[in-house]
């Protein structure tokens, strides 16, 4: 069977294979997931982020027990960072959500960010687009912990819950770095440990600052550890959709989503389509190889390059 | 067409990472060792997915699956080697999944090593094992020296 068939019939090896393919930035990837296009759209994407070790991991887990006790099925992407070095990386989300294996309702796949920027790796869309066409009603993205650069999540979730912790500093790191701005819903987790309400305040004082929205983010308090409060949470998350429903804004996220995702698709084949024309038999390319004493304008050479697309390039 | 259009991607040889999921399996708590090597995996390149300690082969060969992994490590210091490795392999059958490799540590005598091999276990790695010959393995592609 082909792996669009295996995949739409519920196979796991497929639906695995195919986000592999995507991470090996295969093009049969791209194939794959553009023939099952319109399988998809029906899944509600929620992303988790927040700083290294705030509890993003054990947060999905026990909201996938929630999702599961609700009759839902689910698909976790966790993406953990690749070293620079050697491309390796050791991926330990999953350890976490380790009492969800058997379970049929649940697929979990780990992802290393190999190199790619803003806290998800440049296959995390494609997974996404893979475990929509699967079937899987909810999809958990849970990003790099990196703290302030992991704004790319809200350009593909519908619902993104920022993840903090009390007594930390790191609710005020985040305030500071603006993360605050894609929170749709915040947790604070780890209750268990007090604190809590300081740092409630501190992101209360710091949303009053900003512009008054029609969604008013809330914020929830929980223990992933303890699993208190995750029902609560899930249904501020639900909360946040059934605004998104209501005022429109779903469709509105979606098109801008679109958008994002065409410009880099766009941006990815213009990077190779750069490279094939520099490191190919052209003029520009000749000349880059051939100069010695560095004279050469980057600007000027970029425009001779985009004055190059097309002769191989169009299909 | 869209297969056509996705040509100019960056070539998947160039991207393609080999992945292994390592876990320990059985109910004793030592992970240091499988720890250790996760690292060494790492550091040769490789992506591990670490599904931690108390595994049953049933979850270890399902995680394999989902996260597509190229070699399963598990690693034993419970003395039930013999029942769980080749539970392993049984399941990665039933599963269609043989191409997932597996290869153990722990604790595990020469004779049950060499009977694990017989049947189907690319490599075991003992407790004096250097990370050289752990690099050694991943680059001639999860076979044994
Ligand atoms: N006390 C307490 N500890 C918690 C709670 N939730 C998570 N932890 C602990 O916090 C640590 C980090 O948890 P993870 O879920 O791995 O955090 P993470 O945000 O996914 O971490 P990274 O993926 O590395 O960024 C672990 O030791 C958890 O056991 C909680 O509610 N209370
Ligand atoms: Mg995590």
């Amino acid at each position: 069977m082909s792996l669009a068939g295996g995949l739409l019939s519920g196979d796991v090896r497929a639906l695995a294979r195919a986000i592999s393919l995507a991470e090996d930035r295969d093009p049969q990837a791209t194939a794959l997931v553009a023939e099952l296009q319109p399988q998809t759209g029906r899944a509600f994407l929620v992303g988790l982020t927040g700083s290294p070790g705030t509890g993003k991991s054990t947060l999905a887990d026990a909201l996938v027990k929630v999702i599961r006790d609700r009759q839902q099925t689910v698909g976790v992407i966790a993406v953990d960072p690749s070293s620079p070095f050697t491309g390796g990386a050791v991926l330990g989300d999953r350890i976490r959500m380790s009492r969800h294996t058997l379970d049929k309702g649940v697929f979990i796949r780990s992802m290393g960010a190999r190199g790619h920027l803003g806290g998800l790796a440049a296959a995390t869309r494609e997974a996404i687009h893979l475990l929509d066409a699967y079937g899987r009603d909810v999809i958990l993205v849970e990003t790099v912990g990196v703290g302030q650069s992991e704004l790319e999540i809200s350009t593909i979730c519908d619902t993104v819950v920022l993840v903090l912790m009390p007594e930390s500093g790191d609710a005020v790191q985040t305030i500071k770095a603006g993360i605050l701005e894609i929170a749709d819903v915040f947790v604070i987790n780890k209750v268990d440990l007090g604190g809590a309400e300081k740092t409630r305040r501190l992101i209360q004082d710091a949303m009053a600052l900003g512009p008054r929205q029609a969604w008013r983010p809330p914020i929830l308090m929980a223990s992933a550890a303890k699993e208190e409060g995750i029902g609560p949470l899930w249904d501020a998350i639900l909360g946040h959709q059934a605004f998104l429903k209501e005022s429109g804004g779903l469709a509105a996220r979606r098109q801008q989503r679109l958008k994002q995702e065409v410009v880099a698709l766009v941006a990815e084949r213009a990077r190779d389509e750069a490279r094939r024309v520099l490191d190919g038999d052209t003029a520009v390319g000749r000349r880059l190889r051939e100069n010695r004493n560095g004279k050469l304008n980057p600007y000027a050479l970029a425009e001779e390059v985009l004055g190059q697309r097309g002769p191989q390039g169009g299909s | 067409m869209p297969a056509q259009a996705s040509t100019e991607r960056q070539a998947p040889d160039q991207a393609k990472r080999r992945r292994v999921l390592t876990a320990k399996v059985g109910l004793d708590g030592h992970d240091r060792g499988v720890k250790v090597v996760s690292r060494a995996l790492r550091d040769a390149g490789v992506e591990v997915i670490y599904a931690g300690l108390r595994q049953t082969p049933e979850m270890v060969v399902e995680a394999a699956i989902q996260e597509d992994v190229d070699a399963i490590g598990v690693s034993l210091h419970s003395g039930a080697h013999m029942t769980l490795i080749p539970r392993i392999l049984e399941l990665l059958k039933e599963r269609n999944a043989t191409d997932i490799v597996v290869f153990g540590g722990g604790i595990i005598p020469q004779d049950d090593a060499d009977a694990l091999k017989k049947i189907g276990v690319v490599e075991i790695f003992g407790p004096g094992t250097s990370l050289q010959s752990i690099i050694d393995f991943v680059n001639k592609g999860f076979k044994a020296a």
